[in-house]
């Protein structure tokens, strides 16, 4: 039997010494076997990273990465438009600060996310140009100069910035796209897009199409209407059934046979509707989980306020269901971001597709480590930069949890 | 107190699949009546107010509110919802939105009041329940029984003409019960028509007008406090209270 102590001291907690040495003590030299297997794996780590130095240093031949930058960055988009990607970018920079700006008290995240995005695209774009660094100070300039004027005048600027995200979305198209044969902006043809560009680009339309549709399908699947419910479970399933590249392809080769004559459809926009079609499966499955961990309480404190099914859904029940699966839906986006890759084999040139010719190249033979290694960088920059920012959102948005 | 029923609820039945929950329920309301429904628990009284409002669907039997009959007609759910609050058992509040959000979204959205009226009349009711100084904090960082209090103003301040209370101080702590119960008395004197399922017989002894008694899904017995509580008529009754006031 233990009896307990009378005494009605508080006691502090055990301190614990933290010192170097006695953390080295503890963790890695603790006994015979740890001191073993420390110095073997301590060895290894070392000799690992003296290859790769070396391999970087003095082995690669990085001549198949530096002579193509442009090509890796934007594929054979003409030079004579790098103008208009320098607008947006300086765009985007504006609404970043101004988001930021307006929405610091309430989502600080939501700034540190898109001044995130623009720094990494700013580096792309210094990559670019070499010599396009006071470009790269405008963009950020002006992301400043936003996030003062947002916190000065937030109610003000709330909606024309609304308004602005709304529009960029087509304007980036509209810019990157161009149109007419002369004129300021002319056309390029989206056979010209490519390299990081086109990889954006894919990914970015991808996640802002995808993600309504998704989380319509979840509704749909949740639906009452039994033809409603149907219909959203069958194209859940269909796609979910099916591997992107097959829907890639069908895209790209069967598509063609089922229009009629002289009636095509641009390449880019298939490869696009065949990830938007894929992500928004996976998508509605995603949201689903999130609407079925919100209580039921909800909805019925809902109905009895006398909401609208309506208002319920946007005021309630989707605020909390998204929340709760960010990190699920955050980490399908960067899937998704590293799905576009696959469009390089249907043909079209996106970072890897470029790679891919550059290794083609009779200059470039057997450089495919540094090539690989190259974009295998730039993919893991922009995942990375999705999934820092998600937590920093994850961790704005976890205010007054339940 | 008024004579006209705001409330008619005549030969309400509900099934969940096979089972015949609610077997004929007959309760009338008048203005300002203050009616407390007890009894053992799977009686039925949850589900019978919730069908007030209709968050259950009666499938036999006439429920009139306030002269608007419940049918499945959407508009007039949603006429009835307008006039009728409810609180619950696990208050079910908006986690997301702060305290001054739950209050006045309906209000916003379903009454259409401008924002500045809706808060003004939202800080009012915070007052009232108690607690004026907690509008800008979520719900979650509030106890539970200032959470339940929040759960009552948010009610309050559709206006509403009738009020249901789905065992609201079930999930409480005892020295929490005791808040809650004061604002509910408090209520009940202005003059709120109320519908309260509870067990807390003190309470039901000093503001009930009238009492139900619900098992298997009827209502057993009917009267005033004083009735029920020293005069109970069915054996069913007396055994009920016996167990829930011996200890």
């Amino acid at each position: 039997m233990t009896t307990l102590s009378s005494s009605q001291e508080i006691l502090p907690p055990p301190s614990e010494r933290k010192t170097l040495q006695g953390w080295l003590l503890k963790n890695l030299f603790g006994s015979v076997a740890d001191t073993i297997l420390t110095i073997l794996a301590g060895s290894f780590l070392i000799w690992l990273i003296y290859v790769i130095i070396k391999w970087i240093l003095v082995t690669a031949k990085w001549a198949a990465v530096s002579d193509n930058l442009q090509l890796y960055m934007k594929g054979q988009y003409p030079g004579s438009a790098d103008w208009r990607i320098w607008t947006l970018m300086i765009l985007l920079g504006l609404l970043s600060g101004l988001a930021w700006g307006i929405y610091l008290k309430r989502a600080e995240a939501v700034g540190w996310v898109l001044l995130i995005v623009v720094l990494i695209l700013a580096f792309w774009m210094t990559i670019l140009h070499r010599a396009a660094w006071w470009k790269l100070v405008a963009v950020d300039v002006v992301a400043i100069a936003g996030y003062f004027l947002g916190k000065q005048f937030p109610e003000k600027l709330k909606r024309p910035t609304y308004i602005l995200m709304l529009l960029y979305m087509p304007l980036v198209i509209l810019m990157i796209r161009g149109f007419g044969e002369g004129g300021f902006m002319p056309l390029v043809t989206t056979n010209l897009w490519g390299g990081l560009l086109l990889s954006l680009l894919l990914a970015i339309f991808g996640i802002v199409f995808s993600f309504p549709i998704g989380v319509l399908l979840a509704l749909g699947r949740q639906s009452k209407l039994p033809a409603l419910k149907t219909l959203s479970v069958l194209y859940i399933e269909l796609i979910r059934g099916v591997p992107l590249v097959t829907l890639l392809f069908m895209g790209q080769l069967m598509l063609p046979f089922f229009l009629p004559q002289g009636i095509s459809i641009d390449r880019v926009i298939r490869a696009v509707v065949a990830i938007i079609m894929f992500a928004a499966a996976y998508m509605a499955e995603n949201v689903r989980g999130g609407l079925q961990s919100i209580p039921k309480g909800q909805g019925e404190a809902a109905d009895a306020l006398g909401l609208s099914g309506y208002q319920k859904m946007t005021f309630i029940i989707l605020p909390q269901a998204l929340r709760a699966v960010i990190p699920v839906l955050v980490g399908q986006f960067i899937g998704l971001f590293k799905d576009t890759s696959l469009v390089a084999l249907v043909g079209l040139l996106d970072l890897v597709g470029i790679s891919r010719s550059v290794l083609a190249n009779a200059d470039y033979i057997g450089r495919q480590l540094e090539v690989f290694a190259f974009i295998a960088l730039i993919y893991w920059v922009f995942s990375y930069g999705m999934s820092y920012s998600s937590s920093r959102l994850e961790t704005a948005l976890g205010v007054g949890e339940r | 107190m008024s004579n006209d029923p705001i409330i008619k609820c005549q030969d309400v039945h509900k099934w969940y699949g096979d089972f015949h929950v609610l077997r004929g329920v007959n309760m009338n309301v008048r203005k300002g009546e203050v009616v407390v429904v007890f009894g053992p628990s799977g009686s039925g009284k949850s589900t019978f107010i919730r069908c007030i409002n209709r968050l259950e669907e009666h499938q036999k039997g006439h429920i009139i509110v306030d002269g608007i009959e419940l049918s499945h007609d959407v508009r007039n759910i949603a006429a009835i919802r307008k006039e009728v609050g409810m609180v619950f058992q696990q208050f079910n509040l908006f986690p997301h939105l702060t305290v001054m959000q739950n209050i006045t979204l309906g209000p916003i959205y379903v009454r259409k009041w401008d924002k500045e009226k809706a808060e003004a009349i939202a800080i009012k009711l915070l007052k009232r329940v108690g607690i004026p100084e907690q509008a800008k904090k979520y719900p979650g960082q509030l106890s539970g029984g200032q959470q339940q209090r929040v759960a009552i103003a948010r009610a309050l301040a559709m206006q509403p003409k009738i009020m249901l209370f789905d065992e609201p101080t079930s999930a409480l702590d005892p020295e929490m019960i005791k808040e809650v119960l004061e604002v509910m008395e408090e209520l009940a004197e202005s003059g709120m028509t109320m519908i309260v399922v509870t067990h807390e017989m003190g309470f039901a002894r000093a503001v009930a007008d009238t009492m139900y008694f619900f098992d298997e899904g009827q209502i057993v017995e009917t009267g005033s406090p004083e009735d029920v509580f020293l005069n109970p008529q069915e054996d069913r009754t007396k055994l009920f209270l016996s167990q829930i006031l011996s200890h």
